[in-house]
């Protein structure tokens, strides 16, 4: 199981949930997992073709995944995947 | 006269003061001053390090560790610093050279050194506990004092940012606000006060500044950054803090910023969570290469819809405030390619990488030639449905 990290603006879909241990082996397969569990965040991560929305950034760990390998990035049980949208409070 | 090291094989250079002020503006050698502290202190040539003649064999090794570094020694006219070089010479420093005639005759062609005495009496009482730090001293004061901060918003992030600055003694600070202060905004923006509410912010942030420390001059830009201001706003600061509140203004400082070179410091807050890193182009990605596109309004509310913890906002002020005395002093290791963030409920601090985007279309390699650039795109549009206010 790999932790997902649930920024704020998301708790909202996820029963206010900051931290969800979901199942997958790629980066992809547990956003799925996600988006099963909790359908409301589906439109803010993935556009309507399926690919990740280009404001959402999603770390494995402490990578960016656009610099692995995107959604097909392999996942390990101790990971973390971590959502992370752009904020621009001052 | 033969030097006494040539028998080894290994002479000492002799070069005169001309010659080690070009090495010296060149960069990459290490400046070696082997006089007493009460000497040193009084002038000293700017960026050198301070060994004193009889710590020379002790000390040389743990402050220039590298042997093929290249030294350049000075003292007051040359003497000592030939002893401490022909000494380095013997202790197998391969690249040594004595600045003949010393700070002495630095001084006497008018070059510049750097003093405590370039700082007041009032100021070297005012900033003893920054001079009593061997990272910053009196060179780093001094180049604090000389350096030029740009503050976007003097709201919840400036607000805490601006008095720590100006408490440290950076000489000019500038702040683009154009919001006047509201009773709503004294639960975190602590530069402005109660008796101060209805004013322009960034008058009553000058009120909280002069009051504070007279050294620092406050410039006051009344204005939102548009792309007809942006290049002449922040062209004349050394380094830019991005203390925003919406998409679109972030996103053109990150261009005009990328045009021009200049470092950002940038943070965003919103309920008790916190965003920094520092964008310092061809050093680092930029904005765009974190935030290719800002997210739709419904993913971004604003903390004047949303909330904001007052202390959060304060941490994450003095954190930029931090990354900016260490890019005007150049030391430590700032948020380069690092976005750090910060959850105040659960107290924890975890660290991303930035990459640089190849395909980043500001900043990478494929990115139109700054000239060719020409005018800003329109932002708003860009951020669909953010305003800039």
């Amino acid at each position: 199981m790999a932790k997902v990290k649930i920024p704020p603006v998301l708790r909202q879909h996820t029963g206010d949930e900051s931290e969800v241990e979901l199942e997958g082996d790629t980066v992809g397969a547990v956003l799925e997992a996600l988006v099963s569990q909790h359908p409301d965040t589906r439109p803010q991560l993935f556009g309507e073709d399926d690919e990740l929305n280009r404001f959402v950034n999603v770390y494995l760990n402490d990578e960016d995944v656009r610099v692995l390998e995107g959604l097909g990035t392999t996942v390990s049980a101790d990971d973390t995947v971590m959502i992370l949208p752009a904020m621009a409070g001052g | 006269m033969e030097p006494k090291s040539a028998e080894r094989g290994t002479e000492l250079e002799e070069i005169p003061v001309g010659r080690a002020r070009e090495e010296i503006e060149a960069g990459g050698i290490v400046l070696l001053d082997t006089r007493e502290p009460h000497e040193h202190s009084a002038a000293h040539i700017d960026g050198c390090i301070l060994i004193p003649p009889a710590m020379v064999a002790d000390n040389v090794e743990q402050q220039i560790p590298d042997r093929s570094a290249r030294v350049i020694v000075y003292c007051a006219a040359g003497t000592r610093s030939e002893a401490a070089a022909r000494q380095m010479i013997e202790m197998g420093y391969e690249d040594v050279a004595n600045m003949v005639g010393g700070i002495a005759e630095w001084q006497q062609q008018g070059l510049p050194v750097v003093s405590e005495a370039s700082l007041t009496p009032e100021q070297r009482n005012r900033y003893s506990r920054h001079l009593l730090l061997p990272e910053v001293g009196a060179d780093g004061q001094v180049r604090m004092l000389e350096s030029k901060v740009l503050l976007l918003g003097a709201g919840g992030l400036g607000a805490p940012t601006a008095l720590y600055l100006a408490a440290a003694g950076i000489g000019t600070i500038g702040i683009v606000d154009d919001d006047v202060v509201d009773a709503s905004n004294l639960q975190r923006q602590v530069i402005h006060d109660t008796t101060r509410i209805g004013q322009s912010k960034t008058a009553s942030a000058r009120q909280a500044i002069e009051a504070l420390n007279p050294d620092v001059e406050v410039i006051e830009y009344g204005t939102r950054l548009d792309a007809d201001n942006v290049l002449e706003i922040i062209g004349a600061y050394d380094v830019i803090v991005d203390g925003a509140d919406n998409f679109p203004t972030r996103y053109l400082l990150n261009d005009a910023s990328v045009r021009l070179g200049k470092p950002v410091v940038s943070a965003s807050i919103l309920g008790f969570d916190g965003q920094i890193s520092t964008f310092v182009p061809g050093e680092g990605p930029c904005y765009r290469c974190l935030y290719p596109t800002p997210p739709p309004p419904e993913l971004a509310p604003s903390c004047s819809a949303n909330g904001v913890l007052g202390v959060m906002a304060g941490v994450m002020g003095l954190l930029q405030a931090n990354e900016v005395i260490k890019l005007v002093l150049g030391i430590g290791e700032p948020l380069i390619g690092r976005l750090l963030l910060y959850e105040a409920l659960t107290t924890r601090f975890t660290e991303l990488r930035v990459r640089q985007d190849p395909e980043c279309p500001v900043c990478g390699p494929e990115a139109p030639e700054i000239e060719d650039l020409g005018r800003f795109p329109d932002y708003e549009a860009f951020c669909g449905g953010h305003t800039g206010s």
